[in-house]
């Protein structure tokens, strides 16, 4: 029985992690349409170096993903600290809209988003990419940040208060170093599905400024490519370490 | 009273949290809320050829949804959202149950394995499996090495290689909240329904089902709406023949231009959101007054995936 | 310094609507060591959050050090804290938790490592100032966030039922601890906790709380021995209640009355008249039993029904003539090993004049007493 989960177990694991392989193998492969191996090369990877629509659309993809990651983190640790620590007025309202936005399916707030800009006569491209890609972070961030604050003791804000903190004090020197990990672990997370993200930026990014998604959703639809392969053996790279960092953020707070 | 006591003690309204909330209150009422409000009443106006729509009220577009057409699409969509989600439920419950199972020090590892594919892109994943599925590629290679068919077959355009591509892509969304839900088991009580008389299948359909309903649902859902959007599966594997409800609304926007349908439809998909959410809280309250453990698969919903 | 430290004079709050103190007038002293004691959900907590900040009274007024606090936030007070699970930062060591309150007061930082040396030498954690709260026990947690407070030279220390998360020993060993400390520092101490055993060892003064009022105020000796009511009374201990009717006044405040049938001296600070109904109370250590003839004076017919054997005591259940079950508590005598009743044997009981309780009688008592049966 205990072999047979075990067999189980990693059969399932080769299924969701044979194609992941098979590409990353493929893009070293020196064969343009072959399945078959003829010999190692990254011959790939300088073709994709040298494709410069698709240089610009990572460079694109990564401003705003930084740039996006960290606005929603800064807004939403905001948001989360208010949530976990005050009874206000509006609250419900601020709790409503969070849910909201985490169950809202994507493709449903690409295209409100979209809507909305274009009621507004807000020209597509940068801008309401930033801001979708904030609002799409948003609730991610806000549910890590707001784990990190009720796994903690209570009282450890009256305590800083009862020695002599003023709100700002307890703020600075206890509550953003104790979660600083989960904030940290927030960007990452929003910076991955920023970075990732093909629903969204699907309506809302103009044609003026492409992101990665978009452009290798393009590619793919004209076939497969090894040129692609490399691509994407690039991005589960990049996914696998930031998923591992976030994990070991999340993590300290165990210790 | 503990809570109410606490609450009350930031009570002192600083500067920095009327500063966040408001600027918090206002983003969401922007970009969440207005957008959102938006759409509803879109679908409620009437198509225009200049400006997308024109605010004439109708309740036309609704009524379009009942059209055979449509109403196929809808069928179909949900047709292969459902199976997509049985077939990972099927997949994933007896994966999360063992990994659950597995020497506690194994289990982070194991886990870690989990989240990769779920925080990496479905549309590269997606684009991974076409190089197994298409003709000539490894499975078409491996059946002709092994003599089982004589040429290359493809199983790339058809229902199956959406069903393929879809389990493939939501696995990971299901196995996370059953997993979340079945750890939090206390397995004394499956010790306590065999001390008393029950069968190892007996206990588990009779308690360990019903004490991870919660995970079960939550799974169901992070798997089947965003199955229902994901237009771009389809597209790279299905070909022309499968329509999810996610194509059909990004045709409604991008190709046939008619918005107040595509909103139309948008919203038939939230409403279907809202009562799986409702039945959802439902029955996690029911499995906190049971065990903690609702709260557990529930904090798994929001905080692992929300709805992507 | 005057003597009173703390004034709170006609204190009410309520959460919502449900009123958690109704009109507290207490006055703390100087140097005393005055512990809040009742059940949860008595208003004892509210009482320490009130006198450290955290919560506004809804009317009334709060002085501290002969000053108003009315409307001071927490960090402006005098007054220092130990929380319930001791709420020490995570993310700092020893001595940045117990030198986080002079830093926010901007000492320099030479002050501050010597006062912080100085305050864990006396609660014994020198060699532990550089490790972090979770690699110290929880008796040293619980050092710890004793000297964070004090550090700071409070008026008063606050310590919200510090021993909760501590076993049995350890809390016996802080105990003795805590109260050597407050002797040494001469500070107020503030206790909270629900323990009575724990208020009686450590107090000067105890303060019974009963929903949201005072139950009664005294030194741990005058709660537990002259009870002011039937919930100090029931709360501070094991207590046998016997209902009795006045049948004789004597001179100062002696009394005549009858019990079972038979009639008992009383003595009591209460005024009766006669034919007034009373109850009378009695610890179960106060109660004598011996054979049915053998008590010379007044006394109670019973027949033992149970006894329990309790290491340096035995519990004795006794049903009395007049049908009522009376609990007695024998300690066991070298010289006299014979305190082992078998059920069904007759006895008679009495006690030692004078050590009875009599209370006006109380309707509401009966049930209760049922229900501790």
């Amino acid at each position: 029985m205990k072999v047979l989960g075990r067999i189980y177990l990693w059969a399932v694991y080769l299924f969701l992690y044979l194609p992941i392989v098979v590409v990353i193998l493929f893009s070293f492969n020196n064969a343009r349409y072959s399945t078959h191996w003829a010999g190692f090369t990254v011959r790939w990877y300088k073709v994709l170096a040298g494709n410069s629509q698709l240089i610009e659309a990572a460079v694109n993809s990564l401003t705003v993903g930084t740039l996006g990651a960290t606005l929603a983190t800064i807004l939403g640790t905001m948001t989360a600290i208010c949530l976990s620590r005050k009874r206000f007025f509006g609250q419900k309202f601020l709790h409503g809209g969070i849910y909201l936005l985490t169950v809202s399916p994507e493709i449903v707030m690409g295209i409100a988003m979209l809507i909305f800009f274009i009621a507004l006569r807000v020209e597509l491209g940068f801008a309401t990419l930033l801001i979708s890609h904030i609002t799409l972070c948003l609730p991610f961030v806000v549910v890590t940040v707001l784990a990190r604050l009720s796994s903690f003791d209570e009282h450890l804000v009256e305590a800083a208060r009862d020695l002599g903190a003023s709100e700002r004090q307890a703020l600075r020197h206890v509550i953003l170093p104790l979660i600083l990990p989960a904030v940290a672990a927030g960007w990452l997370l929003s910076f991955t599905l920023s970075m990732d993200d093909v629903l969204i930026s699907f309506f809302v990014a103009g044609p003026d400024y492409e992101v990665l998604p978009l452009r290798v959703y393009s590619m793919v639809r004209l076939g497969v490519k090894p040129d692609i392969n490399a691509l994407s053996a690039i991005l589960f790279g990049v996914t696998i370490v930031v998923v591992l960092l976030v994990q070991t953020l999340i993590k300290v707070r165990k210790k | 009273m503990i809570r109410a006591i606490r609450m009350r003690v930031m009570g002192g309204t600083s500067r920095f949290f009327r500063i966040a909330i408001a600027l918090s209150s206002l983003w969401l009422v922007l970009f969440a809320l207005a957008p959102n409000a938006l759409l509803l009443l879109v679908a409620f106006f009437t198509r225009s050829d200049e400006h997308f729509v024109t605010p004439v009220l109708t309740l036309d577009n609704y009524i379009r949804l009942f059209d055979p057409t449509f109403l196929t699409i809808l069928w179909d969509s949900a047709r292969l959202a459902c199976i997509a989600t049985v077939i990972c439920l099927l997949i994933g419950y007896p994966f999360a149950y063992i990994m659950a199972n597995v020497r506690p020090n194994r289990r982070p590892f194991l886990l870690f394995l989990v989240i990769i594919p779920f925080w990496t892109s479905s549309l590269i994943r997606t684009y991974a499996l076409i190089l197994i599925l298409k003709s000539k590629g490894l499975i078409s290679e491996l059946l002709t090495m092994l003599g089982i068919t004589s040429g290359p077959v493809s199983f790339m355009y058809s229902d199956f290689a959406v069903f393929i591509g879809l389990t493939y892509t939501m696995l990971p969304f299901m196995i996370l909240p059953l997993y979340a839900s079945i750890e939090k088991l206390d397995r004394r009580l499956l010790d306590a329904a065999k001390d008393l008389g029950a069968s190892s299948w007996r206990a588990f359909v009779h308690v360990t089902v019903p004490l991870t309903m919660p995970g079960i649902i939550a799974g169901a859902m992070l798997v089947f709406l965003p199955a229902l959007s994901m237009f771009y599966v389809p597209e790279m594997l299905g070909g022309a023949k499968s329509m999810l409800l996610g194509n059909f609304i990004k045709n409604q926007f991008l190709v046939a231009r008619d918005w107040p349908l595509g909103a139309a439809a948008s919203s038939v998909m939230t409403i279907a959101l809202i009562l799986m959410v409702l039945v959802y809280s439902r029955v996690s309250r029911r499995g906190v007054r049971n065990r903690e453990g609702g709260r557990g698969s529930g904090g798994a919903l929001r905080s692992e995936g929300g709805m992507r | 310094m005057q003597d009173a430290i703390i004034e709170l004079k006609g204190v009410s709050k309520f959460f919502d609507d449900a009123c958690a103190l109704a009109d507290i007038n207490l006055s703390i002293k100087n140097g005393e060591f005055l512990t809040l004691l009742g059940p949860s959900g008595c208003g004892k907590t509210t009482i320490l959050r009130i006198l450290s900040g955290f919560e506004k009274p809804s009317s009334g007024e709060v002085r501290i050090a002969g000053i108003c606090m009315n409307g001071v936030p927490p960090e402006k007070r005098k007054v220092n804290t130990v929380f319930q699970n001791y709420a020490l930062f995570p993310h700092m060591t020893v001595a940045q938790n117990v030198g986080f309150g002079l830093k926010m007061q901007g000492l320099p930082k030479d002050e501050i490592s010597r006062r912080v040396a100085e305050v864990l030498r006396i609660v014994h954690l020198e060699s532990f100032a550089s490790r972090r709260p979770a690699q110290l026990s929880g008796g040293q947690q619980q050092r710890v966030a004793i000297a964070r407070a004090v550090v700071n030279n409070p008026l008063v220390l606050l310590l919200d039922e510090p021993f909760s998360a501590l076993d049995f020993k350890l809390r016996k060993e802080m105990q003795l601890e805590i109260k050597h400390l407050q002797r040494k520092l001469g500070i107020t101490f503030v206790f909270v906790t629900h323990d009575q055993e724990e208020a009686f060892a450590m107090s000067d003064r105890v303060v019974v709380m009963d929903q949201g009022h005072i139950a009664q105020i005294g030194t741990p000796e005058q709660i537990y021995e002259e009870p002011e009511n039937l919930f100090v009374a029931r709360f501070v201990g094991e207590i046998n209640i016997l209902e009795a009717q006045i049948c004789e006044v004597r001179e100062s405040g002696q009394y005549g009355a009858i019990i079972d049938g038979a009639l008992f001296p009383l003595r009591s600070r209460h005024t009766f008249a006669q034919g007034d109904k009373v109850m009378v109370l009695l610890r179960p250590e106060d109660l004598k039993i011996g054979a049915p003839d053998e008590t010379d004076g007044p006394c109670l017919a019973g027949v033992i029904e149970e006894s329990v054997y309790k290491g340096a005591t035995v519990d004795i259940f006794i049903r009395l003539a007049g049908g009522q079950r009376l609990m007695a508590a024998e300690f066991f005598n070298e010289d006299d090993a014979e305190i082992n009743y078998n059920p069904g044997e007759k006895v008679s009981v009495a006690w030692v004049d004078g050590w009875e309780v009599v209370l006006p009688d109380d309707p509401g008592h009966t049930d209760a007493r049922h229900g501790r049966d």
